[in-house]
């Protein structure tokens, strides 16, 4: 593989909440670079900490230990105003429910220009305006629409607009937080194209949070998936689903259903129990396995995962 | 078919008031629901799926009524039932429903074990410490453990997916003949899903009840069912068995429906996608009710109701693409790549 650009880095990163008694580590030990232009998807069930990892980008979650880098440039902790700046603009977020996420008093034209009126970002009122017709015709909605309520909109038409508001900030990268999780099977697919395409157009790269991986297979380049805080596993889409190694990936995808009744009906449903994992004395590691696919576990899984790729 | 269908439903038309206009949700639908199988009914949301299979525990909006057909079961039309009384003879007992959200369909100031024995005491005159024997058996066999601890426990202490169990305990702690799924598994994670998936198929054989799933993941209906209906707009369009429907279905909406699946797509092609929006309720449909969104309809489709097509004698499609007169049309590529990768594993 030839050397690609780095945009994010996360180094050893870990995120708690609370303190003393209380403390809980939501995300322990995460290593994953995302390319430029790649679709890097993050794969868990609720309660990983996968969320927490996309929020920590964005700098919304605090970072504990470790560091994550933009560009090369260390964006977690205290950073320079500039650069936290730079950090609002160019990472941005879409999230899961069109319907808590945008504020239901506040006219679209106001929802979608707010990034720009928090940081001054137009030159006069007409440049602003001329960016929100702008950013509502890239995804697909008419310009008129910016005078509407949030209520007067579909579900589809809503993550639309919530589409709309993290492109006027003109990103490079997005978290994608579950956007079609709470969409109707039917619009699923326009959002997924909007998204592919905007990424063809713009140059974006997104972090695509989800749970459903046969959803991922179809959009990412790079799948991670992350169980309880620890990433267990990464590769290439393709190779991930062709060889899942860890236990817990080949649990997800033995649960998630895909639609083909053949296949379904013959499927095994394997179940993942932490506690086959003996790491009192044999400590894990997270370890390239073979290029670009990564796993987690210790020298005894590995050697086991090296005879499984042999086969 | 020779089997008698269990429950039978002839013409149902379902209207809401609203606002002092009518709102026509069901439309002369029909459907036969035989003993032991599993039927999935799929759709978008506001297809009536949910309503239609309400209408047949009277659990209707109060604004909502069926204005016409039939709803035939255990030699009874549940269509003209009226009182309240009257579905308590079946609601719970013979027929039952389970919700599509845990965390609101359970009582969070009754204890989960009150909550099942309540429907034992309610529907089966059984009382006492009887019904509480019954509440603890039935939620050992829903795979919950510690039965009798977790009798004692409010659903608060119960993860998402321990309290579908217990709505599925209540569900069906008096045996119905009928479990109706709505959703069961929308709100629930991948893993506890499958789980969910499996108790309610290992229920369904020690019962021997007959289930209708509603949802509108297509990749559920594969897991699950014996035969599928697909409902569009206030219709069933399509009906077949879960092989017919996803390797040789003929509506244009099922088409459309699974061409757009990710899990069916090629990477690096746009997905097909279904335009525009279902139909207003509250206007007469004129004609075949997908037409508007379909890009290759024909003009007849716009004019006339199509009615519905034998392809086998399991499998049914109300479009006119099926008339001997209609143009041939060849199915979406999706389709046929199902079929040739089914195919192909022989």
């Amino acid at each position: 593989m030839q050397e690609k650009e780095k945009l994010i880095e996360l180094k050893d990163l870990q995120i708690t909440f609370g303190t003393g008694k209380k403390k809980f580590v939501a995300v322990d030990h995460v290593n994953f670079d995302i390319y430029k232009g790649e679709t890097f998807a993050l794969v868990g069930e609720s309660g990983s900490g996968k969320t927490t990892i996309g929020r920590a980008i964005t700098r919304i979650n605090p970072v504990s230990a470790g560091e994550i880098l933009f560009k090369g440039r260390r964006i977690s902790g205290k950073i320079s105003k500039e650069l936290d700046l730079e950090v609002i603009k160019k990472c941005q977020m879409i999230f899961q429910d069109p319907q808590a996420s945008l504020n239901e008093r506040a006219k679209v034209d106001y929802i979608i220009s707010e990034g720009l009126i928090n940081h001054h970002l137009y030159k006069d009122e007409k440049d602003r305006y001329n960016k929100v017709q702008n950013a509502l015709r890239e995804v697909g909605l008419l310009p008129e629409f910016a005078s509407r309520f949030p209520h007067e909109f579909s579900g589809g038409q809503r993550q639309r607009i919530g589409i709309a508001r993290a492109l006027i900030m003109e990103p490079e990268f997005v978290v994608a937080d579950e956007p079609i999780s709470a969409l109707d099977v039917s619009i699923r697919a326009q959002v997924l194209n909007l998204l592919n395409e905007l990424k063809k157009t713009k140059g974006l790269t997104y972090l695509f949070i989800a749970h459903d991986l046969s959803v991922v297979r179809f959009i990412s380049d790079r799948i991670a998936v992350i169980h309880k805080g620890r990433i267990v596993e990464l590769a290439e889409a393709e190779e991930l689903f062709l060889h899942p190694l860890h236990p817990y990936t080949k649990a997800l995808l033995s649960a998630v259903p895909i639609p083909d009744p053949e296949r379904e009906k013959n499927k095994e449903l394997i179940v993942y129990d932490p506690s086959i994992h003996d790491y009192s004395v044999d400590q894990p590691v997270w370890e390239e396995i073979l290029p670009g696919h990564f796993v987690y576990g210790n020298q005894k899984e590995l050697e086991g995962y090296r005879r499984e790729i042999e086969k | 078919m020779t089997k008698e269908p269990i429950l039978s439903a002839k013409d149902v038309e379902i209207q809401f008031s609203l606002r002092g206009r009518k709102l026509t949700a069901i439309r002369r639908c029909s459907l036969d629901l035989y003993e032991g199988e599993t039927l999935a009914i799929v759709g978008e949301s506001g297809s009536g799926k949910s309503v239609f299979t309400k209408s047949f525990l009277g659990m209707l909006d109060s604004n909502g009524s069926i204005t016409h057909g039939s709803i035939m079961y255990d030699g009874k039309d549940l269509a003209k039932y009226k009182k309240e009384k009257d579905w308590r003879t079946i609601r719970g007992k013979k027929i039952s429903m389970v919700m599509q959200d845990p965390m609101t369909s359970l009582n969070p100031l009754k204890k989960v074990g009150k909550q099942i024995q309540e429907s034992i005491e309610l529907n089966q005159g059984i009382k006492g410490a009887e019904a509480k024997k019954m509440a603890l058996e039935m939620l050992e066999k829903v795979g919950i453990p510690f039965p009798e601890k977790r009798y004692n426990q409010y659903p608060h202490e119960f993860s998402g997916g321990m309290r579908q169990r217990v709505v599925i305990a209540i569900a069906a702690a008096c045996h119905p003949d009928i479990l109706i799924c709505d959703e069961p598994t929308t709100a629930l994670d991948v893993t506890i899903q499958a789980q969910i998936l499996n108790l309610i198929r290992d229920l369904q054989k020690e019962l021997k009840m007959t289930v209708i799933y509603i949802t509108h993941d297509l990749g559920v209906v594969a897991n699950v069912a014996d035969r599928v209906a697909v409902m569009y707009a206030g219709q069933i369009v399509e009906y077949g068995t879960v092989n017919e429907i996803f390797y040789d279905a003929w509506h244009p909406y099922t088409w459309a429906l699974l061409s757009s699946l990710p899990q069916l797509g090629v990477k690096g092609e746009p997905l097909p996608t279904i335009e525009g929006t279902p139909p207003n309720l509250f206007n007469k449909i004129q004609g075949d009710a997908f037409a508007p969104r379909n890009k290759k309809a024909l003009a007849i489709d716009f004019e006339e109701e199509p009615p519905f097509f034998e392809i086998t004698p399991t499998h049914k499609a109300k479009t006119w693409y099926l008339d001997p007169r209609a143009p041939k049309i060849e199915q979406p590529e999706a389709i046929k790549r199902l079929r040739a990768s089914m195919e192909g594993r022989g």
